[in-house]
């Protein structure tokens, strides 16, 4: 199906089409909802209407007489054996971390929390006895409102613990000696501004809804699960439940998307694998969307409190940060460190001389928080991007000149930033211009001041947003610093077949983006096989038994690495293979276009595939040689991966309607080196439409009972192909000077630039009548209350 | 999620629905195009004993011409409509607000009639029926009955369908020499109506000589703009006068506050959105 | 009970079928085409778009009763029996319009259901004939530009030869405008 066919050493940079495609437009495709075992049983799980209550009974003994039902049970009779959830990230030595039973015990916590389990014959079964477990509640106080959660007399989410404060994490550049005093510098400075923000929680919204089948009568338990995290998922199952890790296989077939949502170990994943090893026989559970929307895990949900100081000329003297982040009622495996992870961005490309961060993590009677599209950096991204707009219209400047007076400069990489990371590159500069040119920007604004000055009932506006991200997760050492419970390593093996085909086995495990071509594209240059000969396997621990999976947007920066490391270790063992077979010496070999050459007499060579033969045979190698070609490696990065870019929105804004219409919108980033130019486009397509997503559409808010306001996407509102523009983007290449191969991360730089942008051009088309924000995300009410809210001091 | 069991009819012919209805009992429910009832069904919202399915009664597809009025069959389907000369020729409005309803997929199976007697307050059908002054005709063990439009729609997912009863077909009056136009305002292109708006003026050189507006998602039930009518009719046909008359579509309205909008911006929406409609369909 | 017949992806299958059953459950469950997902609970996503008697309809909102009688074409019958793609399926492989691929199969029978509909559609016509498709991966940019590609392939008597990379696809389709281009 592919047709470009690529040499050797040109495979990395081409547009080739993907290998994954295959089976995914055809329906051949492997989801975990179309595994079917003899004798499976199917479960369905009851999930509290509740916000915060006491279970006061609960009987499930009504159920039992239901047709096709073989079991159920509530929380309390497994609580010997369900164990409690994990969090990998305390992010403090104090980080509270409360008891997380997959299934709810005495009380329960939010609304959706399990409370009881049927097995039965069939899904509709299932269901049906559900309706007949009795349970009754005796309801607590709820709290959902973080400020109010952290008052003193606020009602208790975990009545056992002395507040709803889960941690508190800070940051000061003059303790860590790497810059100045905050609060010296909002003394000394000529223009200060303090904006609060607010990031709305979110819901990530893959397509594909969780499912889990397990098989418990194996030697080995295996769990099939559309997660994004197989061997963390085996690693908590073997550590929370008891069971020898080596009896536990974990398989992510195809996964449809998961943006964060599925990096978790979640409830339903133990409740599944509990109630398989209790009935002894295999079960599934695939949830509904409405149980993916209510208590899958949710994004976002902050609270921003942020202060530049600066001087008349534009250059910034002080940032200070305060947060408060929802964790939701129990901590997911890193709800914590979801906001610790944004400290480090919110200086972002500026050179802010001093910083200072302060996060609290509070719980309330909501589903909990955790990883989404970006985690903590979107978020931080957002406030400095919208503030640094305020400061230029503070200032009368126009923004992009705001953000070139203080941005690094392209000659001062590596630059150590005032939140202690040190950028290896980037080239903000050249980014910014590309993207100005591409936008027509000094023409729109041209026409901006035109529609102002004759009063168009249509305004427009122009966001900008000059942003750059910390991924590729992670340096393990600077994950220990931040008490992180693993590594950030990945791993990735290469089998040499004996007809020289090859298996790429690697520790990510994509769902969606599109490893099994870029990892092909990679092995063929470094191996000279071609792009056809090579499988990639992942998301087994059969046959990927190690690795950290996929987030992050670290694939490509830390596995990515990883496979040039296994494939050079395939080349150093031929070497001498090779040299037997040519009979000369190794040092005399050199290896180019997918072949060792004698240096001088190039005629003579032997390909990978020559080698891989001669090792199965074994028949005539040099003595002590070990017959194999395969290889593996493991990569731990000596810093995060830093890509960047410029995106530039233009909005149309009903002034009457308060409607917003994105007008046009260029994105110029940076990812350094491009293994798959499509690719990375189709992952800035998409990131950015999930950025748009929050700044204009999607909210998942409570009502004052604890109730999910949008539960199904009916109200979730999810934009369409008719809801998103068409994007215009364009790349500079900066490569990141570490990787093997000079690429950057990319999965998540969409989202994380978009948001701001399209925010800063909705209130940029308001601020002639003195709006100064719209809270996201901006509906058509939101906008229209607040261009009408200036109304009166417009006139006066 | 997978709708509680029930049992289900597929009758031929309108007096056999009707007599399969009478026998299911008041938890027989009637399955028109299935698209807002199946979604019901397995969020188990509706938990019917019986299910009559009139996806075989034929006599109530089509669309046929009555001299003064055309009379859609309520189980035509929204792409049915879409396709109709008749309908195309005598009643745009229909046409344009029809295609806005949902999506293809849905207008493949939902169905005229099905979206009249929902009685949703926020579906575009039921506003644009109180405005062209649509009549129903609906069979039940009594016999046949027609109601008019403006009692048609009770309250909030309540129509004058009795559980016992069905309705066949609709009967929308033909607009000869007048200017339609439906003004849907929502936030994505799959949700519902926050406001909608449809409008039919007849105008004479410069002068509004007749005007329907009536008002989708203002109140429990579609709500005739008298007010806007009244202030339009005999009117010069300028901006001013439809913008003075816009402001009276607040009258008699009852918008709620939800989750989507609040009472207030619906209010405010339904004043902008009328002059646009209005507007639109008196060609200024 | 009810006793169905189905022509599903070109085979006749007589179930009894209790009355309750969703079309995509009986399509999973009893006849295999897992092909075909569901995505939500609500009608909005799509991602169970099939053709009933050849018109695009979301098979979680059709009860499998409904379909009694009818042609139900799926993801799985849409290519020739030789393996060769249909041209939307070439086309959304040629134009990255997938990622996770989980929307994929309704997104590309809603376009197939689209172009029997309207031949030449614009961009905003796509988008608009789209509607009823969520997709979380792409933004749905190129799933956009792949049925404009597919639509030209298809008007075209004769396919014109192709190439795996965008750049080709749009040179060569011979019939298209000059707005086909993105």
């Amino acid at each position: 199906m592919t047709a470009t066919e690529a040499g050797p050493g040109t495979s990395v940079g081409a547009a080739l089409g993907r290998k994954e495609d295959a089976r995914l437009i055809t329906g051949r495709t492997m989801w975990t909802d179309n595994v079917t075992l003899p004798g499976m049983l199917h479960l369905a799980i009851l999930r509290s209407p509740m916000a915060h209550a006491r279970i006061t009974h609960l009987d499930v003994t009504p159920a039992l007489e239901s047709p096709g039902v073989i079991t159920a049970f509530s929380g309390r009779e497994v609580a010997d054996v369900q164990g409690s959830l994990p969090c990998a990230w305390p992010v403090t030595e104090d980080t509270v971390v409360p008891d997380y039973p997959p299934i709810a015990v005495d009380e329960v916590r939010h609304t959706g929390e399990p409370v009881a389990v049927v097995a039965a014959r069939d899904k509709a079964s299932a269901e049906d006895a559900l309706e007949l477990i009795e349970v009754d509640y005796e309801p607590l106080p709820v709290v959902l409102d973080m400020e109010a959660a952290l008052a003193d007399d606020a009602p208790l989410v975990h009545r056992d613990q002395g507040s709803n404060r889960c941690y508190t994490w800070t940051f000061d550049s003059a303790e860590a000696g790497t810059g100045g005093d905050v609060t010296r510098a909002e003394s000394d400075a000529e223009v200060v501004v303090t904006r609060r923000f607010s990031q709305q929680r979110l819901i990530p919204a893959f397509m594909e809804p969780r499912s889990i089948v397990v098989d418990p009568t194996g030697d080995q338990i295996t769990m099939w699960s559309a997660t994004q995290v197989p061997h963390i998922l085996r690693l908590m199952l073997a550590m929370v439940t008891g069971t020898p890790e080596h009896k536990v296989r974990v398989v992510a077939p195809d996964v449809g998307g998961g943006f964060g949502g599925k990096l978790q170990v979640t409830p339903e994943e133990f409740i599944a694998f509990v109630a398989a090893n209790r009935i002894g026989r295999p079960v599934k559970f695939t949830e509904s969307r409405s149980e993916t929307m209510m208590s899958g895990h949710h994004g976002r949900d902050q609270i921003q409190d942020v202060t530049i100081s600066a001087r008349r000329d534009g250059s910034v003297t002080g940032l200070s940060v305060r947060l408060l982040a929802n964790m939701g009622a129990y901590l997911g495996l890193v709800t914590p460190g979801v906001p610790v992870l944004g400290a480090f961005m919110y200086n972002a490309i500026y050179k802010f001389p001093a910083y200072r961060f302060e996060c609290t993590g509070v719980f309330t009677n909501t589903t909990k928080t955790d990883a989404y599209r970006g985690a903590g950096r979107p978020e931080a991204t957002f406030a400095i991007e919208r503030a640094m707009d305020e400061l230029a219209a503070e200032l009368g400047m126009d923004p992009l000149e705001l953000r070139r007076r203080n941005w690094i400069n392209h000659d001062e990489f590596p630059f150590t930033t005032v939140s202690t990371l040190t950028y290896d590159s980037g080239n903000y500069e050249a980014a910014t211009e590309r993207a100005k040119e591409l936008f027509g920007y000094d023409e729109l604004r041209r026409e901006q001041e035109r529609r102002r000055a004759a009063g168009d009932t249509v305004q427009l506006g122009i966001g900008v947003s000059t942003f750059t991200e910390m991924c590729g997760l992670a340096p393990s050492r600077v994950l220990g610093s931040l008490n992180y419970g693993a590594g950030g390593w990945e791993t990735a093996s290469v089998r040499v077949l004996p007809t020289g085909k090859v298996e790429v086995v690697t520790g990510t495990s994509p769902h969606g983006q599109g490893h099994e071509t870029a990892w092909s594209q990679i092995a063929a240059d470094q191996l000279g096989v071609p792009f056809e000969d090579i499988e990639v396997l992942h998301g087994d621990t059969r046959s990927s038994h190690k690795g950290l999976d996929t987030y992050g947007s670290r694939s490509l920066a830390v596995g990515g690495a990883a496979l040039v490391h296994a494939c050079e270790k395939v080349v150093d063992k031929a070497r001498p293979v090779a040299a037997h077979l040519l009979e000369c010496d190794p040092a005399d070999l050199e290896f180019t276009d997918g072949a060792f050459r004698v240096r001088g007499s190039p005629e003579s060579a032997k390909t990978i595939a020559d080698c891989s033969l001669a090792v199965f045979n074994a028949h005539d190698l040099p003595e002590g040689m070990e017959p194999s070609l395969d290889s593996d490696a493991t990569y731990d990065p000596a810093n995060f991966s830093f890509p960047h870019g410029s995106h530039l929105c233009a909005t149309e804004v009903d002034t009457e309607t308060g409607r917003v219409r994105i007008r046009s919108y260029v994105a110029v980033d940076d990812v350094g080196r491009v293994v798959n130019p499509t690719i990375v486009e189709g992952q800035v397509h998409g990131g950015i439409a999930q950025g748009i997503a929050q700044a204009l559409y999607e909210e998942a808010s409570y009502d004052d009972d604890g109730n999910l306001l949008a539960g199904t996407f009916v109200d979730y509102l999810v934009p369409s192909a008719t809801d998103l523009p068409t994007i215009t983007t364009d790349r500079t290449e900066t490569p990141a000077p570490d990787h093997p191969l000079g690429a950057k991360g990319v999965g998540e730089a969409g989202t994380i630039a978009s948001t701001p942008a399209v925010v800063n051009a909705v209130v940029d088309a308001l601020r002639p009548s003195g709006v100064t924000d719209v809270p996201m995300p901006c509906t058509p009410e939101r906008v229209w209350r607040a261009a009408r809210s200036t109304e009166g001091s417009e006139r006066s | 999620m997978i709708p509680a069991q029930f049992e289900y009819s597929r009758p031929a012919g309108v007096q056999e629905a009707v007599r399969a209805l009478a026998e299911g009992g008041e938890d027989a429910k009637v399955l028109a195009g299935g698209q807002s009832l199946i979604p019901m069904l397995r969020m188990r919202l509706a938990v019917p004993s019986l299910v009559v399915d009139l996806g075989g009664v034929v006599e109530m597809r089509g669309v046929r011409d009555d001299g003064d009025a055309l009379v859609i069959g309520a189980m035509t389907t929204h792409d049915q409509v879409l396709r109709d000369p008749l309908v195309h020729e005598h009643a745009p409005l229909v046409v344009q607000a029809t295609s806005t309803v949902a999506d293809r997929q849905v207008r493949h199976m939902g169905t005229f009639g099905g979206s009249l007697a929902h009685a949703d307050a926020a579906g575009d059908l039921p506003s644009v029926a109180v405005a062209l002054d649509a009549t129903f005709d609906i069979e039940g063990p009594g016999g046949r009955r027609t109601v008019p439009a403006g009692e048609f729609f009770v309250d909030y997912l309540t129509s004058a369908v009795s559980p016992d009863e069905v309705l066949v077909s609709v009967r929308v009056p033909k607009l000869t020499g007048w200017g339609t136009h439906y003004e849907k305002f929502n936030r994505v292109a799959q949700a519902w109506a926050l406001v909608g708006v449809a409008a039919a003026v007849r105008r004479s050189g410069q002068t509004i000589e007749d005007a329907r507006v009536a008002l989708t998602s203002m109140g429990p039930t579609p709500v005739r703009a008298r007010g806007v009518e009244e202030a339009l009719i005999g009117a010069p046909a300028t901006a001013e006068v439809v913008n003075a008359a816009a402001d009276r579509a607040g009258e008699g309205t009852e918008p709620s506050s939800d989750v989507s909008a609040s009472g207030e911006y619906r209010l405010h929406l339904a004043r902008v959105l009328t002059g646009r409609a209005v507007a639109a369909a008196g060609g200024l | 009970m009810s006793r169905i017949n189905l022509t599903v992806d070109g085979v006749r299958y007589d179930d009894d079928v209790d009355p309750r059953t969703l079309l995509v459950h009986h399509l999973r469950e009893r006849l295999g085409k897992v092909g075909t997902v569901v995505g939500c609970d609500t009608t909005n996503c799509g991602a169970c778009t099939v053709l009933m008697d050849g018109q695009g309809v979301k098979s979680c909102t059709v009860l499998a009763a409904q379909a009694d009688g009818r042609t139900i074409d799926t993801i799985e019958g849409l290519a020739g029996e030789d393996g060769t793609l249909h041209p939307v399926q070439q086309a959304f492989h040629e134009r990255h319009a997938l990622q996770c691929g989980y929307c994929t199969p309704g997104m590309i029978m809603a376009a197939v259901d689209l172009l029997s509909e309207n031949p030449d559609p614009t961009e905003d016509e796509v988008r608009e004939g789209l509607e009823g498709n969520l997709c979380r991966c792409t933004g749905y940019q190129n799933i956009v530009g792949a049925v404009r590609d597919a639509a030209a392939t298809m008007r075209a008597e004769v396919p014109a030869p192709r190439e795996s990379t965008t750049e080709t696809v749009e040179g060569t389709a011979p019939t298209t405008t000059g707005e086909v281009a993105r």
